[in-house]
C-alpha cells in the first residue's frame, strides 16, 4: 500500500523538484488557485442564478473538469476562489466531494471566499493576504478544460526559475488559426498578436485587442532593438493557464490597480518593465487547453469533448454523478443507457443524450446536447443546440443553435431562432417565436451595468429594469405566476407573444456585434458581407486615397477618416487663433494651445504650420474690404503681426513648403480671393522671413514637372522668382 | 472495511482517468487491491464468512470494472479471486465435512446458479452443517444474501439469521480461510508477474531456423516470446510494423535490435505486401474472449486478414489474466475505446478545419481513433497461454478452469 502511495504521488511530485531538487525526502506540494468566477458578463442572463463554472458542458459542471485535470496534473493543493454565488460553488464542492478529501494520492480542495473582489486581480490580493501560497502555483480560471500534461511546462518554469529568479510566469499558448474572416479566434476571442522570442521563449509583447478595422498592431522599437530575433505570431491562443511563482501575488499587491489578468498584469509587466521581471511562454503540442469565455466558445469546446479531444475528459469515460453512464456509439453518438427513444426520432452524429430523457416520434436531434430528465414531445427538430435538465419540449418545437437551461418549457410549436439563450425555468407559450439572439430570462435585466469589467453577481434586483417586460406577461417585480393564467395567455396569443420572461436588450455595441460571440454559426450573408470586405481590402490596398469605396474597406476608412482630422483640425486652429486675435491671448499660450490640439490630433509639425497660416490668411481676409488693395492691406498687417507665431512653425525647409503648398491650396480652392494677390504676398511673407528663398525655389522647381493648371502661380510669381535666383547669383558673385 | 475505502477510489479513479493502462499492469493492481482488501475485511461471526468475503470483492470489482469496461483484465481478476475464494471455502468445508458428505460437493459443484432446489434439501444440508460442523457449509455460501453495500452488516446480520454462538474452531477455521485465500490471491499475483516465463519457453518450439517472424506493434508478451528464442540461439528475422497511431512498433525494433535480432520496420499499410515473405505472425492480445476471438491493438485484424490469405500461421501469446471468460457482442464498438484524435491530428494544424463559427455549425472534419480491433476466432490459428498451445475452439473450456460460471457477471446479489 505505502508503494502505491509513494508512486501516486510521483508524477506531481517530481516535475514540481525537477530533476536535481535539493530536499530529497519531500518536495514541495504544487499548488493551484482556481478562480471561480470569470469576472464578466458574458454569460448572463444565465449567471445571474448560477455561478458559470457550475454550468454543464456536455453534462459536467465545467469546475468539475478543471478540478479534474488538475488533480490528474499532479496538483496537491487547489485553492478555489468563489466570489459571485460563492455558495453555491461550496456546496457543490462539499456535495461532489472534492472538498475535504484530504489523503494521499488525492488533491486537496479548499474554498476561499470573498465577496468585495470585483476582478483576477482582487482575487489575487485576496489570496496573497491570506498567506496561503508558499511556492509556485498553477493559476486557473474555473472554466478551463484541458488534457495537458503539466510536467513539461512546471520543468521549464522551475529551470528558468532557477537561473533566473526575474521569470515570474510561464504562460501556457496553444497554436490556432485565428479565421482571417472575422479575426477571430475558434473559440470566439480576439486574435492575438504576441511576440517571442524563439530562443529563450521569452514573450515580449501581447496584444488581444489588436486594432482589428486597421489590422496592424504597434511594436515598440525598444522591443526590436533589445531582441535580435523575434517570432511575431497571430496563430497562438492564449490557453488561460499560468505557471505563477509566488512574486506574482506580491506584484498584484504592489499595483493595486491591476485587474485583468491579461490587460493589466502581461501588459504591464511587459509594457512598464516592473523590476525587469519576465514572462515565458510553453507551447502546447500534445493535449488540449481552452477557455470557454462566451458562448461561441461554450459551443466550440462542447464540440471538441464531443469530438475527443479532450480525452480521458469525455462524456464515456467521466460522469460527475454514479448516474448510469452514458455509452459512446457510432458517429459520436452518446447515450445513456436509460434513454427513451421512439423507434422513429432520429439523432445525428456529435449528440449527446442524457439519462432518463425520453424522445417522441419523429423528433431529429443533430450536433446537439440534451441534458438529464428532459422530456422531447414529437416532431421536435433540436439542431446545434444545447438543451440542460429537466427541460421540457412539447411537440412540433424547432431549437435552432440555442441554448436551453434548466426547466425551461416550450410549448408545442415553438419556434427557437439562432443564437437566443433561455435562461432558468422560462416559459415559451404555444407557436411562439422566440428571434434570433434573445436572450430571456425570469429575472429583469439590471439597469446599472457600466462597463464589461464587472461582476458577476451585481445585485439582481438593483434598479427598476428599463427593459419591459415582454408581451404582457408580467409586471415588474410580480413574481409569482400561475401556470393556468400563462396557458390561456400563452393559448391566446401567438405569433411573436408568448414568452414568459424578460426580453434582455444587449448592450450599446451588442446587436452588431451579437453574431461574433454566439452559439449560432456566422450566418452566411454575414460571412459573404465579411469575404466581400477582405477581397476588396486586398484589391484596394495600393490605391488607399479612394474615398468613394464603401465604408467596409478598412485602408480607404482610414484615409477618409485622415482628411476629415484635418479639416477638424485647422478649424480648430482657426478658432483658437480667432480667440487669441479678440481676447489678446498671450502669444506663448497660443503656442501651447496650438502644440496641446496637434498632440490631441496625432499630427505632424508641418500640418500644423499649414493650419495657422490658414488661419492668419483667414483672419486678413475677413477684417479685410473687397477690394484687393485692402485685402493686400490686412494681410500684410496680419502677416506683420503673427511673423512670430509663423515663425515658430516654419523651421525647417519642409514647413515652410507646406505653407506655400496650402498658400497655393488656398487660392485655388477655399478662398479664391487671394489668387491675384499671390505673387504680391509672396516677396512679403519673404521678407517677414516667414519662408526663406530655399523653400521659394525649390517649390518652384518642384512645381516645373506639375500640370500647366498647378503651374499658374508659379508663373505669376515668375518675376519675383527670377528675381531671387539672380540675388542668389549676385551672393555668389560678391563672394 | 474503512481502511480500504481509499485505496479503493483511488485506483478507481486511476482506472477512470486512464492512469493505468495495459492490461498487465491493470490486472496486477487490481489484484494486489484485491489482496488488501480480503485482508483487510473482517470476518464476522457467521457461518458463511466464504460468501461475506466474496461479497466484499464482488462490490470492490463492481467499482472497478464499471470504472473502465475496456480493460476486461480488471473483470478477469476479479472473477479469478471470486473462484479462488469459492475453491479455498470448498476445500476447507471438504476437509471439515471429510467424507460426511462427498454428495454436497459433487451435487453443488455443476449447478450452483439453481435457485429453485428443493428446500427441504437446503434445509437439511443446512441443519447438518449448523449441528454437526459447525463451519461454514456450502449451502449458506449459496444462499442469496438479502442485503446490502454494507459488507459487515451482511455478515452480522447472517450471523444472526444462524444464530449461533462462535467456537474456537469457528474462528481458526475462518482465519484459515482468510489467510489460504490471501495466499491464493498471492499465487495469482506471481502468476501475473510471470506470465511470460512459460509462455515464452514454448518459443523454440514455434520458431524454427532461419524463419521470419511478423508483429504488430508492441506487447511485451511477444517481447519476451522472440528474446527466448533468441536466447535459444534460434536465428531469424523479425518484420515490426510500427503500429499507427501510437509507434510502438518503433520501441520494440529498438529493443529487439538491443538484443541482436535482425529487424526490419514496416509500416502497418505496407503488412500485405510483405505478408508472402513471412513464415508466422506472432502477435500479442488485449484480451481473448470466451469464443477465441481477439481484442487486439488496432490493425491486427488487417494482418490476421492478410495472414489468412497467404496462409501464414496466426498466433496470439496472451498469459492467463487475459483470458476473459465473457463472449463479445458487438466487440467493434462496444469493447473498443476512441481516443483523442491528438495521436493522428497536430490540433494547431487542422484549428482552421474545426471553426464551427464559419462552417455549418455541425463538424466537418471528424477523427476517429479506435483503440482495438476484433480479430474473429476463425482468423486465429494458435494460442499460446502459459498452459500451452490452444486452438481457438477450445478457449471456452480453458475459461472454465479459471472462473465458475455464475461469477460472469460481476455483481452483487442485492443489487441483482
Amino acid at each position: 500500500m505505502s508503494q502505491k502511495k509513494s508512486r501516486s504521488r510521483g508524477g506531481g511530485g517530481a516535475a514540481a523538484a525537477g530533476d536535481d531538487h535539493e530536499d530529497l525526502a519531500r518536495p514541495p506540494p504544487l499548488q493551484a488557485v482556481l478562480l471561480a468566477d470569470s469576472f464578466t458578463l458574458k454569460f448572463r442572463p444565465i449567471t445571474l442564478e448560477r455561478p458559470k463554472v457550475l454550468l454543464p458542458l456536455v453534462h459536467m459542471p465545467m469546475i468539475e473538469y478543471t478540478l479534474t485535470w488538475l488533480e490528474s496534473a499532479g496538483v496537491d493543493e487547489a485553492f478555489v476562489f468563489c466570489c459571485a454565488h460563492s455558495n453555491q460553488v461550496k456546496e457543490y464542492l462539499e456535495k461532489s466531494g472534492w472538498a475535504g478529501r484530504a489523503g494521499a494520492g488525492s488533491m486537496a480542495v479548499t474554498a476561499v471566499e470573498s465577496h468585495d473582489a470585483i476582478s483576477a486581480g482582487d482575487a489575487l490580493r485576496v489570496i496573497f493576504e491570506r498567506g496561503l501560497i508558499h511556492g509556485d502555483f498553477v493559476l486557473i480560471s474555473g472554466d478551463t478544460i484541458s488534457n495537458m500534461s503539466l510536467k513539461d511546462a512546471l520543468r521549464e518554469h522551475m529551470d528558468r526559475k532557477k537561473k533566473d529568479p526575474l521569470a515570474v510566469m510561464t504562460m501556457i499558448i496553444k497554436h490556432s488559426k485565428p479565421s482571417v474572416l472575422t479575426h477571430q479566434t475558434r473559440l470566439g476571442t480576439d486574435e492575438i498578436v504576441m511576440a517571442i522570442d524563439p530562443e529563450t521563449k521569452e514573450l515580449l509583447y501581447y496584444e488581444d485587442r489588436a486594432d482589428n478595422s486597421n489590422l496592424y498592431v504597434t511594436i515598440d522599437k525598444d522591443i526590436l532593438s533589445n531582441n535580435p530575433t523575434l517570432q511575431l505570431h497571430n496563430d497562438m491562443e492564449d490557453c488561460y493557464i499560468d505557471i505563477c511563482s509566488p512574486e506574482v501575488l506580491s506584484l498584484f499587491t504592489d499595483n493595486f490597480d491591476y485587474q485583468h489578468l491579461r490587460r493589466h498584469f502581461v501588459k504591464g509587466l511587459l509594457v512598464d518593465d516592473i523590476m525587469g521581471y519576465k514572462i515565458y511562454t510553453h507551447e502546447l503540442r500534445s493535449g488540449y487547453a481552452a477557455r470557454i469565455d462566451n458562448f461561441r466558445s461554450y459551443d466550440t469546446v462542447s464540440k471538441d469533448i464531443i469530438q475527443r479531444w479532450t480525452y480521458p475528459m469525455v462524456p464515456d469515460v467521466i460522469s460527475n454523478r454514479n448516474c448510469s453512464e452514458s455509452r459512446l456509439h457510432r458517429q459520436a453518438i452518446y447515450k445513456a443507457s436509460d434513454v427513451t427513444l421512439s423507434h422513429s426520432a432520429q439523432i445525428g452524429a456529435n449528440s449527446v443524450v442524457g439519462s432518463a430523457t425520453s424522445i417522441g416520434d419523429h423528433c431529429r436531434i443533430l450536433n446537439s446536447v440534451i441534458g438529464e430528465g428532459c422530456t422531447i414531445g414529437k416532431n421536435v427538430v433540436i439542431n446545434g443546440s444545447y438543451v440542460w435538465d429537466n427541460v421540457v419540449i412539447e411537440d412540433g418545437c424547432q431549437v435552432s443553435n440555442s441554448l436551453v437551461s434548466d426547466g425551461v418549457h416550450l410549448r408545442a410549436g415553438a419556434i427557437v431562432e439562432p443564437g437566443c439563450v433561455l435562461s432558468f425555468n422560462v416559459e415559451v407559450g404555444k407557436n411562439a417565436l422566440v428571434l434570433a439572439h434573445s436572450k430571456v430570462s425570469l429575472l429583469p435585466q439590471p439597469s446599472n451595468e457600466d462597463s464589461d469589467e464587472e461582476l458577476e453577481y451585481a445585485d439582481t434586483n438593483s434598479g427598476v429594469t428599463d427593459s419591459p417586460p415582454f408581451s404582457s406577461m408580467r409586471s415588474n417585480g410580480d413574481q409569482a405566476t400561475v401556470p393556468s393564467e400563462e396557458d390561456e395567455s400563452g393559448t391566446s396569443e401567438t405569433g411573436t407573444c408568448g414568452v414568459v420572461g424578460y426580453i434582455w436588450t444587449s448592450g450599446d455595441a451588442g446587436i452588431l456585434e451579437e453574431w461574433r460571440q454566439s452559439i449560432a454559426p456566422i450566418s452566411k450573408e454575414k460571412l459573404e458581407e465579411l469575404q466581400h470586405a477582405v477581397s476588396e481590402n486586398d484589391g484596394s490596398e495600393d490605391e488607399s486615397n479612394n474615398p468613394t469605396l464603401p465604408d467596409k474597406d478598412d485602408s480607404s476608412d482610414s484615409a477618409v477618416e485622415d482628411d476629415d482630422l484635418i479639416s477638424k483640425f485647422e478649424k480648430e486652429v482657426e478658432e483658437t487663433f480667432q480667440r487669441a486675435m479678440g481676447g489678446g491671448v498671450n502669444r506663448d499660450n497660443l503656442i501651447l494651445e496650438i502644440n496641446g490640439l496637434r498632440l490631441a490630433y496625432s499630427l505632424q509639425h508641418a500640418d500644423c504650420a499649414g493650419a495657422v497660416f490658414y488661419s492668419v490668411m483667414k483672419s486678413a481676409l475677413q477684417a479685410a474690404q473687397s477690394t484687393n488693395d485692402s485685402l493686400l492691406k490686412t494681410t500684410a498687417e496680419a502677416l506683420g503681426k503673427w511673423k512670430d507665431l509663423l515663425r515658430n512653425y516654419t523651421k525647417t525647409v519642409d514647413e515652410e513648403m507646406e505653407i506655400l503648398l496650402k498658400f497655393e491650396e488656398m487660392c485655388q480652392e477655399t478662398t479664391k480671393e487671394f489668387s491675384p494677390l499671390f505673387s504680391k504676398i509672396l516677396p512679403f511673407l519673404y521678407d517677414t522671413e516667414v519662408i526663406s528663398e530655399d523653400a521659394i525655389l525649390r517649390w518652384a522647381e518642384e512645381k516645373e514637372h506639375a500640370d500647366e493648371s498647378d503651374k499658374v502661380f508659379v508663373k505669376q510669381s515668375e518675376a519675383f522668382i527670377q528675381w531671387l535666383k539672380e540675388a542668389e547669383e549676385e551672393d555668389d558673385e560678391e563672394e | 472495511m474503512p481502511d480500504v475505502q481509499p485505496l479503493v477510489s483511488d485506483f478507481v479513479l486511476k482506472l477512470k482517468r486512464r492512469k493505468v493502462e495495459g492490461s498487465h499492469a491493470v490486472a496486477r493492481q487490481t489484484a494486489e487491491l484485491l489482496r488488501s482488501v480480503v485482508s483487510q475485511h473482517r470476518m464476522g461471526s457467521s457461518a458463511n464468512q466464504a460468501a461475506a468475503l466474496a461479497d466484499a470483492v464482488r462490490a470492490v470489482g463492481e467499482q472497478l470494472i464499471a470504472a473502465n469496461p475496456i480493460e476486461l483484465a480488471v473483470g478477469n481478476v476479479v472473477r479469478r479471486v471470486l473462484h479462488i475464494i469459492k475453491e479455498e471455502d470448498i476445500s476447507s468445508t471438504a476437509v471439515g465435512i471429510e467424507g460426511l458428505s462427498v454428495t454436497v460437493d459433487s451435487d453443488d459443484e455443476y449447478d450452483r446458479e439453481d435457485d429453485d432446489r428443493p428446500s427441504l434439501s437446503a434445509a437439511v444440508l443446512a441443519a447438518h452443517a449448523r449441528n454437526a460442523l459447525r463451519a461454514p457449509s456450502l449451502q449458506t455460501l449459496l444462499e442469496d444474501i438479502p442485503v446490502s453495500p454494507a459488507i459487515s452488516r451482511t455478515a452480522s446480520s447472517t450471523g444472526d439469521s444462524d444464530g449461533k454462538s462462535k467456537s474456537a474452531g469457528d474462528k481458526t477455521s475462518t482465519r484459515k480461510l482468510k489467510h489460504d485465500v490471501i495466499a491464493a490471491i498471492g499465487d495469482l499475483i506471481d502468476e501475473i508477474d510471470s506470465c511470460y516465463e512459460p509462455i515464452s519457453e514454448q518459443a523454440v518450439e514455434l520458431i524454427h531456423q532461419n524463419e521470419v517472424i511478423l508483429t504488430l506493434g508492441r506487447s511485451r508478451t511477444v517481447k519476451e516470446f522472440l528474446y527466448a528464442a533468441k536466447e535459444k540461439k534460434r536465428s531469424f528475422r523479425v518484420f515490426v510494423a510500427e503500429g499507427a497511431p501510437r509507434y510502438q512498433g518503433h520501441v520494440l525494433a529498438k529493443e529487439l535490435v538491443e538484443k541482436g535480432v535482425q529487424t526490419t520496420v514496416i509500416t502497418d499499410s505496407a503488412v500485405f505486401a510483405m505478408i508472402s515473405r513471412v513464415n508466422m505472425v506472432i502477435v500479442g492480445a488485449h484480451a481473448v474472449m470466451a469464443n477465441g476471438g481477439v481484442i487486439a491493438p488496432v490493425g491486427m485484424n488487417m494482418v490476421a486478414l492478410a495472414a489468412q490469405r497467404h496462409a501464414v500461421p496466426f498466433v496470439v501469446v496472451a498469459g492467463s489474466h487475459k483470458l476473459c471468460p465473457l463472449y463479445p457482442h458487438n466487440p467493434e464498438v462496444l469493447l473498443n475505446e476512441l481516443k483523442s484524435p491528438s495521436d493522428l491530428l497536430d490540433f494547431g494544424e487542422f484549428s482552421d478545419c474545426m471553426n464551427f463559427s464559419t462552417q455549418d455549425g455541425s463538424p466537418l472534419l471528424n477523427v476517429v481513433n479506435p483503440t482495438f480491433d476484433y480479430v474473429p476466432p476463425k482468423l486465429v490459428s494458435l494460442f499460446v497461454t502459459d498452459t500451452g498451445g490452444h486452438s481457438p475452439s477450445y478457449m471456452y473450456r480453458l475459461i472454465a478452469e479459471y472462473y465458475s460460471a455464475d461469477d460472469l457477471v460481476v455483481r452483487r446479489k442485492s443489487s441483482a
